[in-house]
């Protein structure tokens, strides 16, 4: 067995290849990406806020809107497509990842996107997302993380806190939840990042980055089931509970929170992680300046971790992780870009080449 | 040819065997090419255990590889070999009861030792023991012992220098059969371009093995099978695995469109994965896919993108696939699914051959599912069926299911390469303008809209609409779709129609398909044998016993097994009798009694191996005789006095 040197595709935004609106294209709303379907979201849904923010980004890119491919699974979130008018696939439980893999690999002029849930893409879909997550296939993942079953009305699912009494778990679940950041960390994602459905500002700024960024971009949004997980993230979402709930990460900042900003994250010297202190013991000077761009990951693993695996008091919100990395679809393009330019002749003369090669006699 | 005495043969069957790392893939693969190289027709079938090295010396640990090779036309491997070499004591016993009385045994001494018989269940040594082998000429040689003293001067570990008995041996076939040595001798020295005493060892033993078959009075005779007269052409030998590759390749060629594979390795279909990797240049791509349903999601995605997506995999990976099937069927894109057959349920015979996935590509999806499905019936034929699949599967956007098996995957046959001209051009016929008029104004201007499930009206097939076509956004999805404008609808006609619809969809490739052909010399056969696959050469080598024992059969061998060609009921209402000869319990019989209500009688053998000529004969014999009104013992006594030559 041998390695050889890949030579690295110049990096490049997750959009550069495709094509963008002509100058003289008249200007794009969110309404030219909005389709004739009737939305079927329940009544108070985080999905509506997501989609709301989704169409109305959606222009910003100034793509062509052809060039726009929305992949999803199955779950309430999955429906996601059928509303954007852009092109679009609503596929099979777990599997979107997979069919965007093809697309992205198949095509550098689409933009794609996957729309999934906590568990289209943690559980029955956990082996796809971690895949594409390593490879760092050109895609945006849109992860809504509404820590519950929707769609079939009302089972734990894989980011379910312990302890979580549901249909399926009368007497309380006894599994042990998912952190979809630090899964992502761990599966070599390249961009990880964490949103809110009701912080359209926030929410628009994550999706800008994550479209920019060419690779896999993880986004989890929690999202709010108003049916049978309502107010899940009540704490980050309170105004009297959210200035303690949220530790905001903005690269190159101090990480800081709480009311007045009296809280913020120091270096934990005894576990070798990172923990919550008061700004008036610890000094300013001693606040972790949140670096995105760090190639070594065991500091975003480390912040990743104070988000409650319980019921949700706390939790880091922003980008985690932006590092550069060559990307599935590029490398794979361009083994055969330089296969193609090293060969000759039609491809017809090429495949009678082919199948007349190797030891061959006549017969006359 | 040397001083010895030639005989004339007309065809003749090797078997080689041995451990499995002593090789003996390798040795009948170059006996193979060189009789190739020679003009013989061939076939050949290669056997080996699922373990990479099962325990040295043990009968679970052999491997064989069996050449055919003649100076006529033939269609199998043959049933029963007329030489084994056997490397070592498991080798021999394993092999024993295939060998008709006698058969000629090469047989490498060095290895019968004590261990090794108690290790192959011998109590007593065979060679030693009188009338253990009496019904065989046996030429017991010291393979290994003769290989480390040809090859002592590239001072070689004694481990390394017997690891070229395997050569020694090709040499001392290729002398006693005249075969041409200048291929083995090249492809020796690129093997081995790296570790030259490794390459001057193995074709120093190579030699010797030839020099010693020349000197030795062990040997007394060399045999001479002539080139067979094929048609007119350039031939080279192939694997059905290398030539449903070239197939695909070919298919990307013919039809302007890149060929995305998504794949999981898995036995016995893992070398068209390697071979299409090597064809970038093609703009082929190759995606080794997390699992065996993110190979098919991924082939998926790229036919919706616009290429022809492609998956490749065996019985257990097609159960993993289901569903996503389902999707393709549902969203109406073109897939090729390769399932090159091996024994199961489960994990099964993972080398060896069957043909027990005909229900599970027919049936086996959730819902009304139809798939086409494509069957290639020898090594070579794999390319055409290839083609033939990709044509089906672009023209009529949907899923096409590609049924080859672990004998056509490994085996090999003399392959007449085609004329690239002639293969048929496939058109993906993309859609790139609105094809709906939603309204017309006053002044007749028309509104137009793209209906992604808009049928032609021919084939029935949807417009494929890819991504960057502007003007043609579309969603399309596993849910049920609403007739024409495809937006979801859970409206009961609707999903009536629509079931029926995409049934009607494959149902109409029959009438792109040509008649069956019914191959009936005499025209006055009331025995008809139907088959599919890779059973088309046992199966035409038994008609052939039958009719030259002066009797009457027809045979017919089905490239489509969904939809059927549209004259079958008619063929099959012909005769008196039917009979369906399957690697299975009766798939296609069932098939074929359910909708033609024919009583299909099942000839079934499920033991990993092709079905034997012989055994076919007789069972066509006493059909034709019952049919005929003829004595069956009659028959039997007919055919027994008819060598097998086919």
């Amino acid at each position: 067995m041998s390695t050889t040197e890949l030579g690295l595709p110049a990096l490049r935004s997750g959009v550069e290849l495709v094509p963008a609106l002509a100058a003289d294209a008249p200007a794009q709303t969110g309404k030219d990406f909005t389709s004739d379907q009737e939305v079927r979201w329940c009544p108070g849904c985080g999905d509506y806020a997501v989609l709301k923010a989704v169409q109305s980004f959606l222009p910003d890119l100034g793509l062509r809107r052809e060039n726009i491919v929305f992949v999803s699974g199955i779950g309430c979130s999955s429906r996601f497509p059928y509303y954007l008018d852009t092109y679009g696939m609503h596929s099979i439980h777990g599997r979107a990842p997979t069919i965007a893999t093809g697309i992205a690999t198949a095509r550098e002029d689409l933009s794609v996107w996957v729309v999934t849930g906590d568990g289209d893409a943690l559980s029955i879909g956990g082996n796809h997302l971690i895949h594409t997550l390593r490879r760092n296939v050109n895609m945006t993942i849109l992860l809504f993380n509404n820590r519950i079953y929707g769609l079939t009305k009302g089972q734990y699912s894989p980011t379910s806190e312990a302890g979580k009494v549901t249909k399926s778990t009368p007497m309380g679940s006894v599994d042990q939840p998912f952190n979809p950041i630090s899964l992502a960390l761990g599966a070599e994602g390249t961009f990880v990042a964490r949103t809110i459905d009701s912080d359209r500002k926030h929410l628009t700024g994550v999706l800008a980055a994550a479209a920019a960024h060419r690779g896999t971009s993880l986004v989890e949004i929690y999202q709010n089931c108003p049916i049978f997980n309502d107010g899940a993230f009540d704490s980050i979402k309170d105004r009297d509970t959210k200035d303690d709930a949220i530790i905001p990460l903005v690269h190159g900042e101090p990480i800081r929170f709480g009311t007045d900003g009296a809280k913020g994250l120091i270096r934990d010297s005894e576990t070798g992680g990172v923990k919550v202190a008061l700004v008036a013991d610890v000094g300013e000077e001693r606040l972790l300046v949140h670096d995105a761009h760090n190639p070594d990951p065991a500091t975003a693993f480390a912040i990743s971790r104070l988000t409650d695996a319980g019921i949700l008091h706390q939790a880091p919100i922003g980008i985690f992780r932006q590092v550069e990395r060559p990307t599935y679809d590029d490398q794979a393009r361009a083994q055969i870009n330089t296969a193609i330019e090293a060969s000759s002749g039609s491809p017809t003369q090429r495949l009678a080449g082919l199948i007349g090669g190797g030891d061959t006699w006549s017969v006359v | 040819m040397g001083s010895k005495q030639v005989k004339q043969l007309d065809r003749v069957i090797i078997r080689f065997a041995g451990d499995s790392g002593d090789g003996m893939q390798l040795t009948g693969d170059r006996f193979t090419q060189e009789s190739a190289a020679f003009g013989n027709d061939l076939v050949t079938l290669p056997n080996f255990p699922a373990e990479i090295r099962a325990p040295q010396g043990t009968i679970p640990g052999v491997s064989s590889f069996q050449v055919h090779f003649a100076d006529h036309d033939i269609l199998t491997a043959g049933d029963s070999p007329d030489v084994l070499v056997a490397m070592n004591p498991a080798a021999l016993k394993a092999n024993l009861a295939d060998l008709h009385k006698g058969a000629a045994i090469i047989v490498d001494t060095h290895d019968f030792t004590a261990r090794n018989l108690a290790k192959a269940g011998y109590d007593v040594n065979p060679l030693e023991q009188e009338g253990a082998l009496s019904d065989f000429a046996v030429h017991p040689v010291d393979l290994t012992g003769m290989t480390v003293a040809a090859v002592k001067e590239f001072g070689l570990s004694r481990k390394d220098a017997a690891r070229a008995k395997n050569m020694f041996a090709l040499g001392l076939l290729s002398w006693m059969y005249g075969r041409p040595t200048e291929s083995t001798v090249a492809f020796l020295s690129k093997k081995f371009a790296k570790v030259p005493d490794i390459r001057d060892a193995n074709i120093t033993a190579f030699k010797a093995g030839w020099n010693f078959g020349e000197t030795t009075e062990t040997f007394v005779v060399q045999y001479e099978v002539k080139p067979a007269k094929l048609p007119a052409g350039t031939y080279r030998n192939i694997t059905g695995n290398l030539a449903l590759a070239y197939g695909l390749v070919a298919s990307g060629v013919q039809s302007g469109l890149p060929v995305f594979l998504g794949s999981y390795p898995i036995t016995p279909a893992s070398d068209i994965l390697h071979e299409l990797s090597k064809h970038k240049g093609f703009g082929v791509t190759t995606l080794q896919a997390e699992d065996e349903i993110a190979g098919i999601g991924a082939a998926i995605g790229a036919s919706y993108a616009g290429h022809l997506g492609v998956t490749t995999t065996s019985g257990p990976g097609v159960a993993l696939k289901s569903e996503a099937i389902g999707l393709a069927v549902m969203t109406e894109l073109p897939l090729v699914v390769v399932d090159v057959q091996r024994g199961g349920p489960s994990t099964g015979l993972p080398t060896k051959t069957e043909q027990a996935d005909l229900l599970q590509a027919m049936f086996g999806r959730n819902g009304e599912a139809p798939v086409p499905i494509v069957a290639p019936q020898s090594p070579g034929d794999c390319f055409d069926a290839a083609l033939e699949a990709s044509r089906i599967a672009i023209t009529y956007r949907t899923p096409v299911m590609l049924l080859s098996d672990g004998y056509l995957a490994n085996g090999s046959e003399p392959w007449r390469i085609p004329d690239v001209d002639e293969l048929p051009a496939i058109d993906p016929a993309f859609a790139t303008e609105p094809n709906k008029v939603v309204s017309t104004a006053a002044d007749g201007e028309e509104t137009k809209e793209f209906w992604p499930y808009l049928r032609d009206e021919e084939t029935l097939a949807r417009p494929w609409a890819i991504p960057g076509t502007p003007g043609l956004e579309h969603r399309i999805g596993g849910l049920e779709k609403g007739d024409g404008h495809g937006n979801i609808s859970y409206e009961s006609a609707n999903h009536d129609l629509m079931v029926r619809t995409r049934q009607a969809k494959i149902d109409r490739i029959a009438d792109s398909l040509p008649p069956l052909e019914v191959d009936d010399p005499s025209g006055q056969a009331k025995v008809l044998v139907i088959g599919w696959g890779s059973t088309y050469g046992p199966i035409g080598a038994g008609c052939r016993r039958v009719r030259k024992a002066g009797f009457h059969v027809a045979q017919a061998h089905l490239r489509h097994l969904n939809p059927f060609p549209k004259d079958l009921g008619d063929v099959l209402r012909r005769y008196d009798k039917v009979l369906v000869p399957e690697m299975n319990l009766g798939q296609l019989s069932l098939l074929l009694r359910a909708k033609y209500l024919v009583d299909a009688i099942g000839y079934n053998e499920v033991r990993g191996l092709p079905l034997k000529a012989a055994v076919l004969a007789e069972v066509i014999g006493g059909l034709v005789a019952d049919a005929e009104g003829v004595d069956a013992e009659l028959v039997a006594a007919g055919l027994a006095n008819k060598e097998d030559n086919a």
